[in-house]
Parts: structure tokens; sequence; C-alpha cells
């Protein structure tokens, strides 16, 4: 049983706050760190591997704390985002320096058992340099899980991967959780974090967003009021008549032309427009929403 | 403070400094020493001032500066700059130990580009008088121990380390050395010239600098930036794009 414990960190560069009052723990299993880019996610795990001393608050492992304790990384394993490797060296010797550098008995096999497990085998001895980007990013993984750790970070991991190898580190990523280890990787996309992990942490403009299982995640995202633009033959008449159907919230002629409207049931929303427009003799012209990017719904999640 | 030494870490990095452009560099500047030496003792043959001018003016101010720059910002800048250093730093051994592994192969680098050059050096330009080649390449080797641990704290102060180098050894240890007495005191050049004209006896290459604060001051220097490069690793902050 390996935590990594956040209690009310806050991490500022000058007067730009990067991480805001943020507290988290992360059991052991696979925990998806989700939020849009620039949101904090890589300050989170820079804090959470030791790399970044918290302005405020404490970070620690099982109650170490991981700043300047490098005695902490026999229990962690890094994958950062960044992709610099030691380009000069072939995989398989990259992969070995890592387990000498953590002082394993047996460095060679290590590196190995490390190297097959991201099917890296046919490539280990080929010059970094010559790596293309998923394979650097499954080196960086073999590199990280030599001495076996019982936490692994892993920062946008999925980002450069073509589809089998994103399922195949999917797919790594689970049989880790499942074997109790404590894993967290960040990522901006909601489908690749619900896919691997079970537990999620949203974080946005550096705050703790929402937490829970990605059931209740994908509930809140989708919940949410939407909104669109309407327009129709008759903006008036079906205005009126959507206003009278418990999905709509609200109604608004625009000036312009067209109508603008908030949604609080989606689900029942998209299935009333079209009824409703056939019954009333109006033609819908464009439905469209108007806050459909990611940022808006950690906006929502943010306020809610 | 326990501070070891990583044969790992000095592996990647003497080929961290020999696996980049700028190595060739630390087999050229040497030539260029030896090179001059040649054609200095043809031309002009065994003369104290031309050696003295050769020697000092040319090899321990400005070879031996030089490969102690590229040789310590090779093996430490280039992985500070382009973040690889985390999987060094990612381990649990003691950032001193990191510290002084790649000291070690910087000092390799001083030995074998500087310290033997300025001896072969001293040796084609005054044959006669061996004690004073030793001393040079002495005064060398010490001199480019105080330099590396200087550099490696600049680099991991700042991403300009090279620059910042360059600009310490024109501006400081050069132009001011040259017009102002009083900078001897804190100059590793002439520190390690008060070094040489002890061992090699009857050359003045330095005046009024004592051989025991010579190597007092440059033993600080050594041991004061490796130890300040190691403190600073410690806090090393590691972020992505964002």
């Amino acid at each position: 049983m390996t935590t990594i414990q956040l209690d009310r960190v806050s991490r500022w560069y000058r007067n730009v706050v990067a991480v805001n009052d943020v507290s988290m723990t992360i059991g052991p299993g696979v925990t998806g760190l989700l939020g849009p880019n620039g949101a904090g996610k890589s300050t989170l795990i820079a804090l959470m591997s030791g790399f970044l001393a918290p302005s405020t608050g404490t970070v620690t492992l099982d109650g170490d704390p991981l700043w300047r304790n490098e005695q902490v990384y026999r229990r962690i394993g890094l994958v950062p985002e960044r992709e610099a490797l030691f380009d000069y060296l072939t995989g398989r010797q990259f992969v070995v320096a890592n387990a000498e550098l953590h002082g394993l008995p047996d460095p060679g096999a290590a590196a190995q058992a490390s190297i097959a497990l991201v099917e890296m085998s046919d490539a280990q001895d080929r010059v970094i340099s010559t790596y293309s980007k998923g394979m650097r990013q499954r080196i960086k993984m073999a590199s990280s899980l030599v001495h076996e750790p019982a936490v692994l970070l892993l920062d946008e991991p999925f980002n450069g991967m073509d589809p089998r190898q994103r399922l195949h580190l999917m797919e790594l990523l689970r049989t880790m959780g499942a074997e109790g280890r404590t894993v967290l990787f960040s990522s901006h996309i909601l489908e690749e974090v619900e896919q691997v992990a079970r537990q999620i942490e949203v974080v946005v403009a550096g705050r703790h967003a929402a937490s829970g299982d990605f059931g209740a995640i994908r509930r809140l995202m989708t919940d949410r009021p939407n909104r669109f633009v309407l327009r129709t033959t008759d903006d008036r008449r079906m205005a009126s008549v959507l206003l009278a159907d418990p999905s709509v919230r609200g109604a608004r002629l625009r000036s312009e032309g067209g109508i603008e409207l908030e949604a609080s049931d989606f689900g029942r929303f998209s299935e009333v427009l079209p009824r409703l427009a056939r019954e009333h003799g109006v033609r819908l012209l464009e439905v469209t929403p108007t806050d459909e990017s990611l940022e808006s719904v950690f906006a929502y999640l943010v306020s809610a | 403070m326990t501070a070891g030494l990583s044969g790992t870490i000095v592996r990647l990095g003497v080929r961290s400094v020999f696996g980049r452009r700028r190595g060739v560099l630390l087999f050229l500047l040497p030539l260029v020493l030896v090179g001059l030496a040649v054609l200095v003792r043809v031309l002009v043959g065994q003369d104290p001032s031309a050696a003295r001018h050769t020697l000092y003016g040319l090899g321990l101010s400005v070879i031996v500066p030089l490969v102690a720059l590229l040789a310590t910002t090779g093996v430490l800048a280039p992985e500070i700059d382009d973040g690889s250093i985390s999987y060094l730093l990612a381990k649990p051994i003691s950032r001193h130990t990191i510290v002084v592994s790649k000291l070690v192969v910087a000092a390799i680098c001083v030995l074998l580009f500087a310290a033997v050059p300025m001896l072969v050096a001293g040796l084609v330009l005054l044959l006669d008088e061996p004690l004073i080649g030793v001393g040079y390449a002495l005064g060398s080797l010490v001199g480019g121990l105080a330099y590396c641990a200087l550099f490696a704290l600049l680099s991991v102060l700042t991403r300009h380390a090279v620059v910042v180098g360059l600009i310490y050894l024109l501006i400081w240890e050069g132009l001011l050395g040259g017009l102002l007495d009083g900078v001897r005191w804190l100059s590793i050049t002439r520190w390690a010239g008060a070094i040489i004209q002890e061992v090699a006896g009857g050359v003045t290459l330095v005046e009024g600098l004592g051989p025991a604060y010579a190597v007092g001051a440059t033993a600080v220097v050594i041991l004061l930036g490796a130890w300040l490069t190691g403190q600073r690793l410690r806090a090393f902050n590691l972020t992505g794009d964002e």
C-alpha cells in the first residue's frame, strides 16, 4: 500500500499561481489526472515526484516528504513529458544505466525484463536518436519500471503514440494498477482517461475541480447545462414552445435572429427538440452548440 | 552529505562530452598549443621569454580555462538544458555523488587535454629546464580543476553557462586581470601561476602572491564550487511545458 498525499498544496511562480490549495490522496490502482493544457497537471506531477517544492502545504509518500529526499526514488518511477533522452545510447544501454543507478543486483536482467514488458526487445540495440516518438515513450517507460517501483507517475504518456501502442500502454497501466501499484497519469482527453483509470482527479486552472470514479465525472460533464443557438422558420413560436418544456432552462431571442437557449437536461432536450418542431410546424434551420469545448466543460466543473 | 563516485555517471559523462561536436574542440585546443610551441622553438630556439608568452599567455590563460569550460559544460549543461538530467536525479543517489562523478569526467579531460599538452609544450620550449614544464602541467591541472568546479556551478545556475563562462574569462581573468593588480587575489589563472612559479623555481609569473594562499584559495573554489553545485541540484525543479 503506497499512497501519495497532497495536503493543501499551492505552488506559485512569482505572481502566477500554478497549483491552488489542492488536497488529494493517490492510492493503489490507476488514477487519471485530467485537465486542459496549462491546468497545472505537470506542476502537480513534479510536486508528487519530488522535483518541485510546494510553496505551501505538504506532499508526502507514505508519510515521507518528497522534496529533497532522494531515497523516495526507490519507490517511484517517473515518466516525464519531455522527450529528451540520452540520444547517443542504445535503448538497452539507457535502461541498463537506469538499473545500475538504482543499484540493482543484476542490472542486465532487470533491463531485459523491463524492455520486454514495453515490447521494445526488437529495437533495443538501436540508438535512441533513431527512435520514433512512440518508441521513445516506451523506452522511457522501461527505464522507469526497471526497479519495479510501487508508484508510477506518467506525464501525458499517450502523447505521440499510435492507436496500437496506446492500447498496449493502457493494458500495461491497467495490469500495474491491478497488481496493487499506485499509478497516476495525466491527460487532457477524457476518453483516454476513462478507458484506463477508475479514479479520476480533475484539475482546472490550478484548482482541484472534481474527484471521483469515471462514471461520476462523466455524469458531471454531461449533465451540465448546454447552450445552443437555434435558427428556425419561426423563432418566437419555437422559443415559447421550448420554454414550456422542463428540459429547457432559458431561451432568448437574439436581435440578429435566432434563439439562444440553455438546456438543463441534454438527453431529454435532444429528444424533444425535433418532435416539438414537427408538432408545431416549425423547421429547424440550424442547431449549434456554443460551448462544447473541453475548456467550457472544465469551466463548468470548477463553478459546480 | 555523502559523496561517492558512480561509475555509470562517469561512463555516461564521457560519452556525453565526446558524443557531441564540441568534443572535437577538446582535441583541437591542445594541438594548437603544442603546434605553436613547436613553431616557437623552431623559430626562436630555447628562449625563456618566448616560452613564458606561449605557456602562460596562451596555455594557462586561454587553453586551460577553455578546456575546463568545454568539458564541464559538456558534461552538465546539455542534460540540464533538455531535462534529461531527471533520469539521473530520479534515482536514490546523493546529488553530490552526481556532481563529483561529473567533475571526475571534467578533471580527466583537463588532465588529458590541458595538463599533459602543457607538459609537452613546456618540454618542447625549454628542454633544458624540464621542471618548468612539470610546473606548468601541475599548475594547469590544479587551476583547471578550480575552473571545472566554477563552471559546474555556473551550469546549474544559468542556462547560458558557456556564454557567462566566456565573458568571465574575457573580462575578469583577461581584461581586468591584466589592468588591475588586485585581481590576482581573486583570479584562478594567477593562483595557478603562483603554484607554477613555486614548483618550477626561477620563473616569475605573478608578483606578491604566496603559494600557500594560491593553494588554499584554489582548494576553496574546488570544494565550495562542487558542494554548491550539489546543493543546487538537490533543489532542481523539473516542470513540463506548462
